[in-house]
């Protein structure tokens, strides 16, 4: 006998049940999943200076002459969030995903994408557009097209610019995708196929799974040590708080690595805007108030001036 | 003939405030949309909810009540408040986390154009325009809405709760509507919710916050202050950032949004993205002792000093006032 174990030479030996098989199936599955992640990401204005936006008397405009820009913290997050579902955590560093940024802006913008790139995102997407020519409708109409395009078994997105603050584009492509989404999250466990969210609350943390593909928006915590955990990722391991830096030499690797362009009337061919704003108002100011010299003169105020108490 | 569709929001069976504030601003659209404003309640209990929303004004009270809608889920939702929607000017909710979560779902299938958390009401015409705040509070937006039909959330804050007017207005049972597919793809697992005693940040009519300056000591000196004030207890983010205070506490652009009739800043700075959060409040205290802190220009009352001497004095003296 010349033959091998492994080849079934009696009957007994294809006795495999159904439920074993599959069994087997998706263990592999498991070990061998690997997601892919799209990630949005758009160019603010430095919301540290956001008190030198300037509307001119006109009103009809937000003036941003002489405003630094930078990526939206949230997208900054949901890049970090996207990176951490990609790797294992410990060192020596393993990838075990992809990780695709797309922005929507003007030529410039691509600095920000190349930040990205070099953090370690791996591929990039421009859609060449301004932002007056956007709303959060239409950024979620053409990352429809992109979704379709890529097949990314994750969105993840900030849950708002902080210029325009509409906290939309997310829970709109979930919809158009008819995607499940989870919104404002905290954390994120990745299980085989599915995603275990703890989702920002008003009085507490709301835990959601979503089968992917899925979409989800990032709040503040999910940028927190234990706060994003990859299916190879040891629950004991702990990032750095916040996001991560791009070391110099990832800096210069990522003006090699890939970055498109697409044109946002081929993604998406009605590009009527559904909200526009025509006029803005400076907040009103706040009347100077008044130093108090000591403690017993301030609850004296509060109770007798401004009744307060 | 309604213009206006309100959507409610249910914890436990039982109306939650936000929904007044919603109602609101019914009351102000109507006076350029024309017609009365209808009230849907959505969610498992909604039934029950409803009654409570009776003597409101509202032309009807449209009851969604399922075994399936029993775990909020914005999948399950959007498509029956997006079919009770149909024929309406505009439909409103408030700009909670469950606002903020279902309504552009709703707009989405309803292809309206979303204004989310909006501070103001303006006419046009017979038509409305949204004031929003934008760039962390530091331009406000005026939204046009460009479909035939508005999808809106309300700042809580900006819209004082309506309180009833009599009336009793009538309960009509609606269907569920079929969810898509995104909805056998989600599974609510539960709520984790703080153990907090004190009033919710969002409605409280004190606020206490802290800043990093207080350090370890953060909830030492401001739980007592909060205590004698029945305040709720908020936090910047630098602070939350530091670990000092737990990130569901910040007040800010990025955090709660809050308009408490007091708001007290103990050795908080003032950073842009901290001051989005609270300059609405209608009196502000700040002590700091750096009297260059930013702070002190929206504060109406400043204190120079040490907030670790001044503090447990101003808890002192409070009680003392309130004897």
């Amino acid at each position: 006998m010349t033959q091998s174990g492994s080849v079934p030479t009696d009957a007994a030996d294809l006795q495999i049940s159904i439920e074993e098989l599959v069994a087997s199936v998706t263990s592999r599955r498991k070990e061998e999943f690997v997601v892919k992640i799209l990630v949005s990401l758009k160019r603010v204005a430095d919301p540290d200076n956001a008190n030198k936006v300037k509307i001119p008397a006109s009103g009809d405009k937000i003036d941003t002459t002489g405003l630094e820009w930078k990526p939206n913290p949230f997208d900054e997050y949901a890049l970090e969030a996207a990176l951490r579902l990609t790797e294992n955590g410990q060192q020596p560093k393993v990838r075990v995903g992809e990780v695709v940024v797309v922005t929507f802006g003007p030529k410039e913008t691509e600095r920000e994408l190349r930040s990205a790139l070099a953090t370690g995102a791996d591929r990039a997407i421009r859609v060449d557009a301004t932002d007056d020519q956007l709303d959060g409708d239409l950024v979620a109409r053409a990352l429809k097209s992109i979704v379709e395009q890529e097949k990314p078994d994750v969105v993840l997105m900030g849950k708002q610019a902080v210029d325009g603050d509409s906290n939309q584009s997310g829970q709109l492509l979930a919809e158009y995708l008819d995607w499940p989404q989870a919104t404002f999250a905290a954390t994120i466990e990745e299980e085989a196929g599915a995603l275990v969210v703890g989702r920002e609350v008003d009085g507490g943390v709301a835990k959601l799974r979503v089968k992917l593909p899925a979409v989800v928006t990032v709040d503040l915590r999910i940028v927190a040590g234990q706060s994003v955990y990859s299916t190879k990722t040891a629950r004991t391991f702990k990032y750095n708080d916040g996001v991560r830096f791009a070391a110099l030499p990832a800096i210069m690797a990522a003006k090699k690595k890939p970055l498109v362009e697409m044109k946002l009337a081929e993604l998406a061919p009605d590009v009527k805007l559904k909200v526009t704003y025509g006029s803005f108002q400076a907040p009103p100011a706040r009347k100077a108030g008044i130093k108090v010299k000591d403690v017993a003169e301030l609850v004296d105020r509060l109770a007798n001036e401004a009744k307060v108490l | 003939m309604s213009s206006i569709l309100v959507v409610a929001e249910i914890a436990d069976g039982k109306v939650k405030k936000t929904t007044h504030s919603a109602i609101t601003f019914a009351n102000l659209a109507k006076q350029t949309l024309g017609g009365s404003f209808t009230i849907l309640v959505i969610g498992a209990g909604a039934q029950g909810a409803a009654s409570e929303l009776t003597g409101f004004g509202a032309e009807k009270i449209l009851v969604a009540d399922d075994a399936s809608l029993k775990d909020y889920v914005a999948e399950r939702y959007a498509p029956t408040v997006a079919s009770a929607a149909k024929g309406f000017a505009v439909v409103v909710t408030t700009a909670s986390s469950y606002g903020k979560d279902l309504m552009p779902r709703v707009a989405a299938r309803l292809g309206a154009g979303y204004a989310g958390d909006i501070i103001g009401v303006i006419a046009d015409g017979s038509a409305l325009k949204y004031r929003r705040p934008m760039f962390a509070g530091n331009a406000f937006g005026i939204a046009k809405v460009e479909t035939a039909v508005h999808a809106v959330s309300v700042r809580q804050s900006a819209f004082a709760p309506a309180e009833p007017t009599g009336g009793a207005s009538p309960i009509e049972s609606i269907a569920v509507t079929a969810p898509g597919g995104a909805a056998a793809r989600v599974e609510f697992l539960g709520v984790e919710a703080e153990k907090n005693t004190r009033p919710d940040l969002g409605e409280a009519r004190v606020v206490v916050s802290g800043g990093r300056a207080l350090k370890e000591k953060f909830q030492e000196v401001l739980a007592p202050l909060a205590d004698t004030l029945g305040a709720a207890v908020g936090a910047s983010r630098a602070a939350c950032d530091a670990g000092y205070a737990p990130s569901d506490l910040q007040v800010g652009q990025t955090g709660r949004i809050v308009a408490p009739q007091l708001y007290v800043a103990i050795g908080i700075s003032g950073a842009i993205q901290h001051l989005a959060g609270m300059k609405s409040s209608k009196v502000i205290v700040a002590i700091n002792k750096d009297a260059e802190a930013p702070i002190f220009q929206v504060a109406d009352y400043g204190l120079v000093a040490d907030l670790f001497v001044a503090v447990p004095e101003l808890i002192t003296k409070l009680k003392a006032a309130k004897a």
